[in-house]
């Protein structure tokens, strides 16, 4: 088990540089999810970890030491690929045991290891099976099963559910959860499903154009989000903005104006914000909900309506032709074309300048208790 | 179980389409299977029946007989017409437009036969002595042995040195990679006879001629190997390579147990072809080996057509002997040819 330090890793193609300097401290023990969109380099710097691509420039440290110009072999992490990458040639058991054998493990000690993996991941009865035998959740478990039992440092994951259907994610994301309570070990564990990162991870890493966007613990970027994008990208349906511009702010919270001419308050720190100025406030759907006609918050009209029963979500078109989602639970009478009054609650509220940063907030409205 | 032996396309009886399918293919079975057969039976005939014209598709050998005071046995007729019509005799000699008769029954009376008048007798005799022969007069076993020594020796390290080229061709990115691709795919163009002096040359200079190894070396690298291999090798993804280093292999094991066992397909293919050319080869072995004891079956079958007389009978039978291993060993890949051409072509 060990620690994993980033310093200024640089990952060039040629003259294009896919990955900008990323400095990241990954604690002993700690999950860390790297999240972003596709081709934000995610997996390249995944890569790079494992040493399956060179590190253009920067350091790599495990454990406290240097390892960039080791092999992948050497670096003493497991890796656990998208598409399985079980040797289809060799049965289950051989698929297990291949990475001990290579490291001249006494037979008998990889009789054991690879019984107490199968034990573990529930792969008894297919030990003897070839690979295209099993349905994909057990392939998912041999692949993890190889990772295990070489007790690896450092364990990697690479979009390791994305070929799965959507019950069977939900099962091994707790399989994997649970394994990283059991056994303890660092995770590094790479998505594009905002999902899997926020249920997931002890710390997720957004990433976006080869830079880190922000890492923190899941319900801190939900709550802080520092930029348009971490907050665009994190939750789900995704986040409402709305452009509005400033009448006035100030240390205490802002007063903002929204293109139909309605005036909202946000409770975060103005200071910097001028009368005037083009801000984006933007309000999660399920902080949005249908209020009296006269009660402040955003004029919109339903343009369709998903009830689900226990939830009901209602996609409206807003101020300035906007589309806003609203997340509510239970039921709702509103139908399509109704105009309908979304109330903002201010301290739920949150503000972005034209570049993309965020304004403090001063209250967390959900931190409650 | 023979229902795709007589399938057809019409519901009632044949439609026009399946004559023409039947013809074609029937034509195509003629064409191909008839020499072969042809070949197979006149191995059975005795020298004597190969010699007759006009040919007789069965090995019908004509009938001889030894005849008391005669030391060479005499073949049999029945006269069909004139004085002696529907007796069986044999022939002593054969003057002008006349035969000179004996009855085997009374080998002292002479009788005289107009030629017209009389008729081979035949029987179906298979002549098994034709391949005894070849094992007791010819040296078949050794020719056999060399023969089957080049071509494994010749195939193992085909498929070795191939599959390392195509491993890293289609596996490690390199400068002048597509260079090198190219430069192999390229000699694809040259022909054979080009290269046959300066390589002569280069063998005859380390010692290798009338050896078996300056037959072997020179076959090794073959461009449609190498095509072959790393068309395959593509298809392989690189996933699993990764997973293999992941999983401390190194890169000679992930060649071995990963890439050599998942292009099995593709292999047989190449051991298919390679078997083929190497025991078919006849140009270059002619050229390298020039004593006998070092020849192959190919040069063998060659040196026994001689200046002034050939053994046809025996040249046949071993012909055909020396067709068995090779139709042997297609038989039982032949499956792995369509699927790993189909498969190295496209993804």
């Amino acid at each position: 088990m060990a620690g994993l330090s980033l310093k200024g890793i640089v990952k060039e193609y040629g003259a294009v540089r896919v990955i900008h300097g990323v400095d990241l401290e990954i604690a002993d023990g700690e999950f860390c999810v790297f999240v972003g969109p596709s081709g934000c380099g995610k997996s390249t710097l995944l890569r790079m970890i494992a040493g399956l691509e060179d590190i253009t420039g920067g350091d790599l440290l495990i454990g406290g030491d240097r390892v960039n110009d080791q092999r992948a072999s050497e670096r003493g992490l497991a890796m656990v690929f998208q598409t399985y990458a079980l040797y289809p040639h060799m049965s289950v058991r051989a698929n297990l045991a291949f990475g001990l054998e290579n490291i001249r493990m006494p037979r008998a000690e990889i009789d054991a290891r690879v019984a107490e993996a199968a034990r573990m991941l529930q792969l008894e009865p297919y030990l003897d099976r070839k690979p295209k035998a099993l349905s994909g959740g057990q392939r998912q478990r041999v692949a993890i099963g190889r990772a295990v039992v070489r007790e690896p440092k450092v364990f990697l994951f690479d979009e390791p559910l994305s070929n799965l259907d959507a019950e069977l994610r939900v099962t091994m994301r707790g399989e994997i959860a649970a394994l990283h309570r059991r056994i303890g070990n660092t995770m590094i564990y790479v998505t594009h499903d905002q999902v899997e990162a926020m249920t997931m991870a002890d710390r997720i890493v957004v990433l976006r154009d080869g830079r880190i966007e922000q890492q923190g613990a899941p319900i801190e970027l939900y709550n802080r989000p520092a930029n348009k994008f971490v907050a665009g990208f994190i939750g789900s349906p995704r986040m409402n903005f709305i452009a509005c511009e400033v009448v006035e702010a100030d240390g205490q919270g802002a007063r903002l104006r929204d293109p139909s001419g309605r005036e909202l308050v946000a409770h975060v720190d103005g200071r910097g914000l001028n009368p005037g100025n083009k801000v984006d406030l933007g309000v999660r759907p399920e902080h949005l909900h249908p209020v009296a006609e006269g009660e402040p918050g955003i004029a919109a009209t339903v343009e369709n309506v998903e009830q689900l029963g226990g939830e009901s979500y209602l996609y409206c078109r807003g101020p300035d032709g906007v589309e806003v989602t609203v997340h509510m639970s239970g039921q709702t009478a509103l139908g399509r074309g109704a105009p309908v009054v979304l109330g903002v609650q201010p301290d739920l509220c949150h503000v972005f300048r034209q570049d993309g940063v965020a304004q403090p907030r001063l209250r967390l409205g959900e931190a409650v208790g | 179980m023979f229902g795709w032996l007589i399938g057809r396309r019409g519901r009632h009886g044949f439609d026009l389409t399946d004559w023409m399918a039947f013809g074609f293919l029937g034509l195509g079975v003629f064409l191909m299977l008839g020499p072969v057969l042809w070949l197979v039976l006149s191995s059975f005939k005795t020298e004597a029946a190969l010699q007759e014209y006009p040919p007789k598709f069965l090995p019908l050998a004509p009938i001889e007989r030894m005849v008391e005071g005669f030391d060479q046995p005499l073949q049999m007729f029945t006269v069909t017409a004139g004085e002696h019509a529907g007796r069986e005799l044999a022939q002593v000699r054969r003057i002008g437009l006349n035969a000179q008769m004996v009855d085997p029954a009374n080998p002292s009376e002479r009788l005289n036969v107009a030629i017209s008048d009389r008729e081979p007798l035949r029987e179906f005799g298979i002549a098994t002595e034709n391949y005894t022969d070849v094992f007791s007069r010819f040296n078949f076993m050794l020719y056999f042995w060399n023969s089957t020594f080049i071509t494994v020796v010749a195939t193992i390290l085909t498929v070795l040195f191939n599959s390392m080229a195509a491993f890293a061709l289609a596996k490690y990115k390199f400068t002048g990679r597509n260079a090198v691709f190219v430069l192999i795919i390229a000699t694809l163009m040259i022909p054979p006879t080009i290269t046959l002096v300066p390589l002569f040359l280069v063998i005859s200079e380390m010692g290798m001629v009338n050896s078996h190894w300056g037959v072997i070396w020179p076959a090794i690298a073959t461009p449609t190997g190498v095509f072959l291999l790393r068309q395959y090798m593509l298809t392989i993804p690189d996933d699993l390579l990764d997973a293999a280093r992941m999983d401390n292999a190194s890169e000679w094991k992930v060649y071995w147990k990963i890439v050599l066992p998942l292009s099995a397909p593709a292999l047989a293919v190449l051991v298919i072809f390679s078997v083929m050319w190497r025991w078919n080869e006849f140009l270059w072995p002619l050229i390298v080996l020039n004593r006998s004891e070092v020849f192959t079956l190919q040069l063998a079958l060659n040196s026994f057509q001689g200046e002034l007389q050939t053994s046809w009978s025996n040249l046949l039978a071993m012909t055909v002997l020396t067709l068995l291993p090779i139709t042997i060993v297609f038989a039982f890949l032949q499956k792995y040819i369509t699927q790993g051409i189909a498969q190295s072509g496209v993804k």
